[in-house]
């Protein structure tokens, strides 16, 4: 049940882009069209289900103050914490350029609709939000982390693919000029998580 | 032009090239309005000045620093695998930022939290890492560095200021603590109260939006075709 918590909360209360603004460069870069915003939100769900399990394995067995101590306890008073930065994003780079062959090998037909957006997702900044907060947050187990990251992918996912609808209809409206494109976006997705935040006063 | 007086200026610091180099992301070619990078940490910090003062001078240095040694390193460095090469040099010194700040303003990379760390993916620092520090020599890099520093800091400076006197009714400041202008009960009895929908994230949003407008009707090129 904690765990179901944990993931509804991730994609409503706590959203990656309404809440955080996490991985906005590529939200307003790639929301043009609905079509590529299903493709970068679909990379970034799969790209958080994967590293935020990972970068916790890490984190609990070889960063965090006397997380070491399974080896000997000699090292039960190690605290590496400060590299969690460098590391987070080794393995995030690393994964990722992993996945993509992974996924051109065994999966031609979904690597011809995530493919061009795997690069991109190295420095998207949701994929190191997500194993930032991991990691401030202290969950409890891997499952709670796992749904944590699934959840805050879907958030991401539902943020680009309604922002993308918006603007695919926007063309047809009158915007004035110097607010077209890039301006009219900014204050619909404020609007938006305005309207997120009616999800605050939920328990959860 | 010819390859000497191509050499010639970039030798001066100061000619006309660096200057516009310091100037175009001022404005022209700002690094948040224009050129969409960067937003991701812009938004979430500005609800306070002092977050934002501090978050600003953290990405000059990283960028400074990022700019300079990719420059320095730009052709020892394999294509292939240039993108890991940038994040380990730029999370390098992401983790000094770091911890000099938790060591000097402990409460205020308290409230920054992850966004610090998220400086290592923000997108300026890469952008510029790929389309300017990769391709020129460490003196206009670093003149880089700073312009699109400065073209960052003044978005996130306008935006707190703006967010926190109508939020808080209040200016802070790195080490000083927040200074109220108008005491509170004074400000009740007159019937206005602090706009707290300021305070909430999405008004960060709202006020770049108002930002961009503004710069765009009195800078015409800008706009874009939709």
């Amino acid at each position: 049940m904690e765990s179901i918590n944990i993931f509804i909360k991730a994609i409503f209360i706590e959203n990656m882009i309404f809440a955080y603004f996490l991985g906005m460069c590529s939200y307003l870069a790639v929301s043009k069209t609905v079509k590529t915003a299903v493709g970068l939100g679909a990379a970034v769900i799969f790209v958080l289900g994967i590293t935020v399990p990972i970068n916790y394995l890490l984190e609990n067995f070889v960063l965090k103050e006397g997380a070491l101590a399974w080896i000997s306890p000699e090292f039960a008073d190690v605290d590496l914490s400060f590299l969690s930065f460098i590391m987070f994003i080794a393995v995030i780079a690393s994964i990722v350029q992993l996945v993509e062959m992974i996924v051109e090998k065994f999966a031609p037909a979904l690597y011809g609709a995530l493919g061009i957006f795997l690069p991109l997702i190295a420095v998207n900044c949701s994929i190191l939000g997500g194993a930032l907060f991991m990691q401030e947050r202290q969950y409890t187990s891997i499952g709670d982390a796992t749904f944590f990251a699934l959840g805050s992918g879907v958030g991401w996912f539902l943020a680009i693919v309604a922002i993308a609808a918006i603007r695919e209809k926007i063309r047809y409206s009158d915007v004035p000029p110097a607010l077209r494109g890039l301006g009219i976006t900014f204050i619909i997705t404020g609007l938006m998580g305005l309207a997120f935040m009616s999800f605050m006063g939920i328990e959860l | 032009m010819s390859a000497t007086t191509e050499v010639k200026k970039s030798e001066s610091l100061f000619s006309k090239k660096n200057k516009k180099l310091l100037s175009d992301p001022l404005n022209d070619s700002n690094p948040i309005t224009v050129q969409v990078l960067g937003i991701c940490s812009a938004l979430a910090i500005t609800v306070q000045l002092q977050q934002a003062v501090m978050m600003s001078l953290s990405v000059l240095v990283v960028m400074i620093g990022g700019n300079v040694i990719i420059s320095l390193l730009r052709n020892l460095i394999p294509d292939k695998i240039r993108i890991i090469v940038q994040l380990v040099i730029v999370a390098s010194l992401v983790i000094i930022v770091n911890e000099v700040m938790k060591a000097f303003v402990p409460d205020i990379s308290e409230k920054l939290s992850v966004f610090v760390g998220l400086i290592i993916t923000n997108c300026i620092i890469m952008g510029r890492l790929e389309a300017f520090a990769l391709g020129n020599k460490p003196g206009p890099s670093f003149l880089d560095a700073i312009g699109n520093g400065m073209g960052y800091a003044w978005i996130l400076l306008v935006v707190s200021i703006v967010r926190e006197i109508f939020g808080s009714g209040a200016i802070s400041l790195p080490g000083m603590g927040q200074i109220k202008f108008i005491s509170p009960e004074f400000m009740a009895s007159t019937g206005y109260m602090n706009n707290n929908l300021m305070i909430l994230p999405p008004m960060a949003l709202i006020v770049v939006g108002v930002i961009i407008w503004i710069q765009r009707s009195k800078n015409t090129k800008l706009i874009e075709e939709a």
